[in-house]
């Protein structure tokens, strides 16, 4: 029993991964063509990157939901440690603090320029926030952050900024339309403020989620 | 065959190699890799079929990108519930799993 079942279950996993392949491949051409949607309207967004577009405007509450969930996931880590349980961070190789203490503003810089450059070409909040997240991550390897177990009220206030936000946004533009349509010669404008507070955000949930789950254990 | 359509292709193959993973192994750390593999499978999948005629879509690569980020809290949250479980029992399995394989060594 114990060597057929998994012998079975490659067995089935591969006769779905073909069957899934077989169907792609049979896939008739594209019945509506998104692309052009996109393209015709691209000019009403606020942006001139079609990613970025669909990403804050045409797309909005996926992006929405996605912060919420992401804000979600943290309470459930926040939940499962124990404050008590983290330590100090010990300092690291002299050599790793001089390289993240040289590091860590760059990549502030390099997620403010991803920000802002995400508007015309590929770039925007998930990347600058990522950076953002890995300069936090890169500093408490170094030793030079604390744990984020129990996070203060500044701390709290940024993770909830993006959400917030963005929540406040969709409302104030409700009265205009349909959920997340921004009128559009405000369009680019908001698309920024949201993307500037999703951006910190993201990027402080990112790195809390590492954060605040390293070093329970001794 | 276009670019597009080998990138869903192999999409295909690594949705079924993370499903295989996700049932077949125990433990949990495996069982997180292999989901996230069964992931990126489906990312792939909906990239590649995006642009199987040559143009790029934006709007699967938003969706994608929206994804990843949903991915990352999922495994976050299902590491730390497998390190909750590995504190309180001491096994890195889920029950059930655990049972199986104490009936077959009996």
């Amino acid at each position: 029993m114990r060597r057929v079942l998994p012998v079975a279950i490659v067995a089935l996993a591969a006769l779905f991964g073909v069957a899934l392949a077989a169907a792609m491949l049979e896939l008739p051409p594209h019945a509506v063509r998104l692309p052009d949607d996109v393209a015709a309207n691209i000019a009403a967004s606020g942006v001139a990157h079609p990613i970025t577009a669909v990403l804050l405007n045409f797309r909005g509450y996926d992006t929405l939901l996605e912060i919420a969930v992401l804000l979600l996931a943290l309470f459930g880590v926040l939940a499962l440690v124990k404050p008590h349980a983290a330590r100090a961070a010990h300092p690291a190789h002299p050599l790793l603090q001089t390289l993240a203490r040289l590091l860590a503003p760059l990549m502030v810089l390099v997620a403010g320029y991803l920000l802002w450059v995400g508007a015309i070409a590929p770039g925007g909040a998930f990347q600058a926030g990522a950076v953002l997240a890995a300069a936090g991550v890169l500093l408490r390897l170094a030793g030079l952050l604390p744990a984020w177990v129990a996070p203060t009220l500044l701390l709290r206030v940024g993770l909830a900024l993006g959400l917030l936000v963005f929540v406040a946004v969709a409302a104030a533009v409700l009265g205009h339309a349909t959920l997340l349509t921004y009128p559009p010669a405000l369009a680019g404008g908001l698309i920024l403020m949201v993307e500037a507070a999703l951006t910190l955000s993201i990027g402080l949930t990112l790195a809390a989620l590492y954060l605040a789950s390293t070093e329970v254990r001794p | 065959m276009s670019v597009g359509l080998l990138y869903a292709l192999a999409g295909a193959a690594l949705f079924a190699i993370g499903l295989a993973g996700l049932l077949a192994l125990p433990h949990l750390l495996r069982k997180i890799l292999a989901f996230n593999i069964l992931g990126s499978g489906a990312f792939l999948i909906l990239v590649g079929l995006g642009q199987r005629d040559g143009s790029v879509d934006p709007v699967p690569q938003a969706m994608v990108l929206t994804g990843i980020v949903v991915a990352i809290a999922a495994t976050a949250l299902a590491l730390a519930l497998a390190r909750q479980l590995l504190e309180r029992t001491g096994r890195m399995q889920l029950p059930e799993d655990r049972a199986d394989a104490e009936t077959d060594d009996a």
